[in-house]
């Protein structure tokens, strides 16, 4: 957006800004970003602590978390790609790397978890099946699980066996991988020394947990969604564990937030005051309403209580419903807190500007909600591809 | 070696082959020839016509004239191209119209207009008051605007 005048300009702000920080550089998209990037680590992880810890009842979301992940994973880059100013330019991040800027390295960091986790990790795990598939389905179909089988026309048990051990070895790997891939965009942020409301080191630990947070309440709420479409029984015990680790890793997310604020609010450096109002008077309604409020409290005294009463399946099953939906919208909030919160506020700490978000746009509301339902349209083909309640049973061996 | 192992290997194989390919076609010539940037950009810009001409080999032997009445005037430290653009075009072929010639108010409170930021040095007016009926240059000349 262009200013007519030094006037309208300066009617957004209030106070003293320097002249770069009246218009935000950074929008919705790249509230985005960390948001996206975040569900795919979230629900990989949620899919891994599955496997690694071979905790029985998270069985029936294994594949679909991997599915969700690897669908949000492929559009991570869109946002910031539209970003750019210049897009057609994006893979020169690739062919010619700056290794000192930490966004450069982003683009490996991201492309090793994509290509050696997440995708290796579902090929694994479908090989097999795919095998099979490939001879039950004519045509088409027959063809994309040949070309995805690279060939392999293996079916033996010990074949199976090989895929489970690597698959295993890659869910190993991926654990790290993900903490890397959601730490990292922590990091980008955490780094930014002249920003007081993003330059902490606790940066790379909170946005690992609002991930796990967002990624275990989005693949609740697929598990819920994919259910409902396909009319099928929801698994109660299923159900409850994706709440109890919901409700511990949102309890371990806000006490660390918690104590990064609290650390904030002690030592009160001389950005203190500005922060203060910042959250205070912009921020109020997006912090302590959507993400304290929605995102947070409620989620955490309701699954809470469900710790210790439980009321009938299907008022849990209604509650676990909203909360996911209300998980997803306060993490959404903690991003863009972050993101367009650490804009708002002048670094000479003396006064604030404004942003509003725009309708249309790729900067707009609508540009922005295309990069949360392109994921979705790819998880309905990834389903209708590698159906996971299609699967073969898993065979034990040790 | 398990099949599967061999398989994404030769697909790894191929995938890291592609990106070599690619990244050997899309990477600019010149680039890392003196840094992280394209050595070409250097010769790019300096191959750019320049715009604003010399003004006393140009305006100044054809317009001796003008230039003498502003040489005297409290305009004079200011280059002939401050106020009428770039002179390339018009210095290749002056009887075209190819310069800018401004007659707006505008044009004269772009540095006379009351602006408390403004350097004291230059005199301001406020353009809702000064004689606001009539274009400065109407009572100023403009290469000399104390003579009227
Ligand atoms: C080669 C000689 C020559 C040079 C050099 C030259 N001019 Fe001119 N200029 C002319 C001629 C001839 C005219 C046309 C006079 C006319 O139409 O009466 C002219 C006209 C102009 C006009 C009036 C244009 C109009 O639309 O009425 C301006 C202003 C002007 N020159 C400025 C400059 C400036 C500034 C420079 C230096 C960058 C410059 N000239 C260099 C020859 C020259
Ligand atoms: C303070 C700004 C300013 C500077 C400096 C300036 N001019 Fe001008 N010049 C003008 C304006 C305004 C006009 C139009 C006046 C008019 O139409 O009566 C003009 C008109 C002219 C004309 C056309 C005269 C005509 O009668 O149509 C020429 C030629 C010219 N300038 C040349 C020059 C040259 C050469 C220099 C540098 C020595 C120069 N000017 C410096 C503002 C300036
Ligand atoms: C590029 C900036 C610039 C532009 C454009 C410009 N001037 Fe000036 N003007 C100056 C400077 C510098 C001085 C000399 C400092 C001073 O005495 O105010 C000056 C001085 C003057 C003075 C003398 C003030 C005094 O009493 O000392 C007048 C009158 C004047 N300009 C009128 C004009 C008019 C009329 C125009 C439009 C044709 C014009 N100026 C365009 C910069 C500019
Ligand atoms: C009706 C004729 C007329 C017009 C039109 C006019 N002026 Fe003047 N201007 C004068 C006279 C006469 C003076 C000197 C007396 C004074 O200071 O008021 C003057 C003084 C100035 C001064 C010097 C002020 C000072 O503090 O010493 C500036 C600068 C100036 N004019 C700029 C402009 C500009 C710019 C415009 C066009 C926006 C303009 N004038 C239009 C007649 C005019």
């Amino acid at each position: 957006m262009e200013f007519q005048s030094l006037y309208e300009a300066m009617s957004k702000m209030d106070g003293y800004c320097y002249p770069n920080e009246i218009e935000l550089n950074w929008s919705v998209l790249i509230v985005l970003y960390p948001y996206i990037t975040g569900l795919v680590a979230g629900a990989f992880i949620l899919a891994s602590l599955n496997r690694v810890f071979n905790i029985k009842a998270l069985k029936p979301t294994y594949e679909l978390s991997l599915l969700t992940a690897f669908s949000f994973m492929l559009v991570a880059t869109m946002p910031l790609i539209f970003h750019l100013g210049k897009p057609f330019r994006f893979y020169e991040i690739m062919t010619t790397p700056h290794l000192t800027s930490a966004m450069a390295i982003f683009g490996f960091v991201y492309l090793w978890y994509l290509m050696v986790v997440l995708l290796l990790e579902i090929w694994f795990d479908y090989r097999y099946d795919m095998t099979i598939w490939s001879k039950e389905n004519p045509g088409f179909k027959s063809i994309i699980y040949k070309i995805l089988t690279l060939g392999i026309k293996d079916v033996s048990n010990k074949s199976r066996i090989t895929d489970n051990k690597l698959g295993y070895f890659i869910t190993v790997v991926g654990i790290p991988s993900a903490f890397i891939l959601h730490g990292y965009v922590g990091f980008i942020f955490g780094s930014v020394k002249a920003n007081p409301w993003w330059s902490t080191v606790m940066m790379p630990v909170i946005f690992l947990f609002s991930a796990m947070v967002s990624g275990i309440a989005l693949v609740m709420f697929i598990y819920m969604a994919v259910s409902i479409i396909r009319k099928q029984k929801l698994d109660m015990i299923c159900l409850d564990a994706i709440g109890k680790y919901l409700f511990y890793i949102l309890l371990i997310d806000f006490v660390l937030e918690g104590l990064d604020q609290i650390h904030r609010i002690y030592v009160a450096e001389e950005s203190f005051d500005i922060l203060n109002l910042l959250v205070h008077g912009k921020l109020f309604f997006t912090f302590f309403i959507m993400q304290g409020l929605i995102g947070t409290l409620i989620p955490l005294l309701t699954l809470g209580t469900f710790q210790f009463l439980k009321p009938k399946e299907n008022i849990r099953k209604f509650v676990y419903f909203i909360l996911s939906l209300c998980v997803l919208v306060g993490i959404f909030f903690m991003r863009w807190n972050v993101v367009i919160g650490g804009q708002l506020f002048s670094k000479s700490f003396y006064g604030f500007t404004d942003f509003k978000l725009d309708m249309i746009g790729k900067e707009g509301f609508l540009g922005g909600m295309i990069w949360l339902v392109v994921p979705l349209i790819i998880l309905t083909i990834l389903l209708w591809l590698l159906p996971p309640w299609k699967k073969a049973p898993h065979i034990e061996h040790e | 070696m398990p099949v599967q192992v061999k398989r994404l290997l030769i697909a790894f194989a191929v995938f890291i082959a592609l990106f070599l390919v690619a990244r050997h076609f899309l990477r600019p010539a010149t680039f890392g020839e003196y840094g992280h940037y394209r050595g070409a950009a250097l010769k790019e810009n300096e191959d750019r016509p320049i715009k604003y001409v010399n003004m006393n080999e140009t305006c100044i032997t054809c317009h001796d004239s003008i230039a003498a009445v502003r040489d005297s005037s409290v305009h004079k430290s200011i280059n002939c191209q401050t106020c009428h653009g770039p002179g390339y075009k018009h210095v290749d072929d002056p009887q075209k119209t190819n310069i800018v010639k401004e007659h707006a108010r505008e044009f004269c409170g772009r540095c006379h207009s009351k602006n408390p930021a403004r350097a004291k040095v230059i005199k301001q007016i406020d353009m809702n008051e000064h004689n606001k009926e009539d274009e400065c240059i109407s009572c100023h000349n403009s290469h000399n605007p104390v003579l009227w």
